[in-house]
C-alpha cells in the first residue's frame, strides 16, 4: 500500500502551506530527476506537491524586454519562445542542452536550479545572465540571485516551506550577448564534464563594459568567476583578453575526478569551453 | 492511502482508471489499462521505449505520474493508425524494415510522428537530435533516421 501523498494545489499560498506543513514533502515540476530519484529508492517522500496547477508557475511573461519564467514552464517552451530566444540565447541553449526531446517536454529552468547537480546547464547560463529567483514562503516573498540557490550537490538554500515561484531574467542591455557551452563526450544525451556561460556587453566603440562568467561541472556548485570577467573588462575582447578570461577560469577551478573526467582535463577545458563561449557571446554583442 | 481517481482522455476516448501515487503513467497503461505498445526500457527517462504525448507534447510516460493524466489529453502508439489503417510512418517502417527487434519501435514512432507534425521538412541533423532520446540497442538507427526522412518526403508531396 502506498504511503506517499500526491498534492496538486491551485495556488502558491496553498503550496506553501503545504510544504510547510509536512515533513518530507518534495515539489515536482517536470518530475524528470523527481521521479528517477522516487525510483532509485533516493528519497522517499510523505507528499509529492505536484506544482503545474498553479499558473504563475507555468507561464512566461515578457514586461518591458524582462521575462518571468515560471518555476514549471517545460524546457520547450522556452525553445518555442521567439522573444526569449532573441534575448537570452544563452540561457535557452543551456536548458535545451538538458536530456532529450521528451525531457524537454517536462523539464523546467526551476527543476534544473533546485535538483541543484553541479552540472546543471542552465544554471551557469542562468547566473550569467544575472537572473533573479522569486522565491515564496510562509512569511512572504523574496528574492534571491541564481547563484545563491543550488549550494551543494543536492542541496539549496530553499528554508523549509519555501517554493520557488519563478526566475525572472533581465532586459539585456544594448549591444550584449550571452553564451553556454559544455563539453561532453558524445553530441547528445550527457551529462556536462564542463560548462560555460559568458555574458558581456560593449559600448558604441566595441569596448567592453561589464560581463559574468560562470562555470558548471567543475566545482560543487556552480561558480561565479569575477577574475574571468575582469579580465575583459575593459578591453576590446581580443584575443589576448579572451586568452587571460579562460586562463581565470582554469585557475578558479575545484573540480574532481570522476568517471566523466579528470581534474586535469576539467580544469584545462574549463578554460577552452570559456574562451568558445565568450566568443560567441562577443559575436551575439555586436550583432545587437 | 485511498487510490487516486482519475479521469483523462487516452487516444480521443474518455477513460477512468484508479492508480496509486508510486504509479507512474506507463504503470498506468500498461497494467491498469492493458496499452502494453509503449514498453519500459530503463525507466528512467533516458531510453524514450515508453513515449506518448500529452496534450500535443512529447514525454516519457515512465517519468510522469499516472495521477498526472488527470483531465490531459494522452496520445500512445495505440492511437496511431486509424482503424486498420496504419499511419504513414507504421507503413513505412514495415516497408523499410526500420525495425529489428522491435522494442525501440512505438516509442521511435511516437516520437517520429510527433516531429513531423512539428517540421514536416526535417532535415537529416533535425530528425538525428529530435530522435537523440530514442535508443534502438540493435543499433538500426540509419534505417530509422532514413525512413523519417522518406515519409516526411512523402507525406509532403501528398
Amino acid at each position: 500500500m502506498d504511503t506517499m501523498r500526491y498534492e496538486a494545489p491551485g495556488s502558491v499560498d496553498e503550496a506553501v502551506a503545504l510544504l510547510a506543513g509536512a515533513d518530507g514533502s518534495r515539489v515536482m515540476a517536470g518530475g524528470t530527476d523527481l521521479l528517477v530519484q522516487l525510483r532509485a529508492g533516493m528519497i522517499s517522500p510523505t507528499v509529492v506537491v505536484d506544482i503545474k496547477k498553479i499558473s504563475e508557475l507555468t507561464t512566461v511573461t515578457e514586461d518591458n524586454g524582462a521575462f518571468t519564467v515560471g518555476a514549471a514552464v517545460p524546457g520547450a517552451e522556452l525553445s518555442e519562445n521567439a522573444a526569449l530566444c532573441k534575448a537570452w540565447p544563452g540561457v535557452v541553449e543551456g536548458m535545451d542542452l538538458v536530456g532529450s526531446t521528451q525531457i524537454q517536454g517536462r523539464a523546467s529552468l526551476g527543476g534544473n536550479l533546485c535538483n541543484a547537480s553541479p552540472a546543471a546547464d542552465s544554471v551557469p547560463a542562468m547566473i550569467v545572465a544575472r537572473a533573479i529567483c522569486i522565491i515564496a514562503g510562509p512569511n512572504g516573498r523574496r528574492e534571491a540571485p541564481v547563484e545563491d540557490v543550488a549550494i551543494a550537490p543536492g542541496k539549496t538554500s530553499l528554508a523549509k516551506g519555501e517554493l520557488l515561484v519563478a526566475i525572472r531574467l533581465p532586459k539585456p542591455p544594448a549591444h550584449s550577448g550571452d553564451a553556454y557551452l559544455r563539453f561532453i563526450p558524445r553530441t547528445e544525451m550527457d551529462i556536462a564534464v564542463v560548462g560555460a556561460g559568458v555574458s558581456l556587453t560593449l559600448d558604441d566603440s566595441g569596448t567592453c563594459t561589464d560581463a559574468r562568467v560562470s562555470l558548471g561541472a567543475v566545482a560543487a556548485r556552480a561558480l561565479v568567476v569575477d577574475d574571468a570577467a575582469k579580465a575583459i573588462i575593459g578591453t576590446k575582447v581580443d584575443d589576448a583578453a579572451i586568452e587571460a578570461l579562460g586562463a581565470a577560469c582554469s585557475a578558479a577551478a575545484t573540480p574532481i575526478t570522476d568517471k566523466r573526467g579528470t581534474v586535469e582535463f576539467r580544469t584545462k577545458v574549463s578554460g577552452v569551453m570559456a574562451r568558445r563561449a565568450a566568443a560567441i557571446a562577443l559575436e551575439r554583442a555586436r550583432s545587437n | 492511502m485511498a487510490k487516486h481517481h482519475v479521469e483523462t482522455t487516452i487516444n480521443g476516448e474518455p477513460v477512468e482508471y484508479l492508480c496509486e501515487t508510486s504509479q507512474t503513467l506507463l504503470d498506468v497503461l500498461r497494467d491498469e489499462l492493458g496499452l502494453t505498445g509503449s514498453k519500459e526500457g530503463c525507466a528512467s527517462g533516458d531510453c524514450g521505449a515508453c513515449s506518448v504525448t500529452i496534450d500535443g507534447r512529447l514525454v516519457c510516460s515512465c517519468l510522469v505520474m499516472g495521477v498526472e493524466a488527470s483531465g490531459h489529453k494522452i496520445e500512445t502508439i495505440e492511437g496511431m493508425a486509424d482503424g486498420e489503417n496504419l499511419h504513414p510512418l507504421q507503413q513505412k517502417f514495415l516497408e523499410q524494415a526500420a525495425l529489428q527487434c522491435g522494442i525501440c519501435t512505438p516509442g521511435v514512432l511516437v516520437a517520429a510522428k510527433s516531429l513531423l507534425e512539428r517540421n514536416p521538412d526535417p532535415t537529416e541533423t533535425e530528425v538525428r537530435y529530435w530522435l537523440a532520446g530514442n535508443l534502438c540497442r540493435c543499433t538500426g538507427y540509419d534505417k530509422i533516421i532514413r525512413t523519417v526522412m522518406d515519409v516526411a518526403a512523402e507525406m509532403r508531396s501528398s
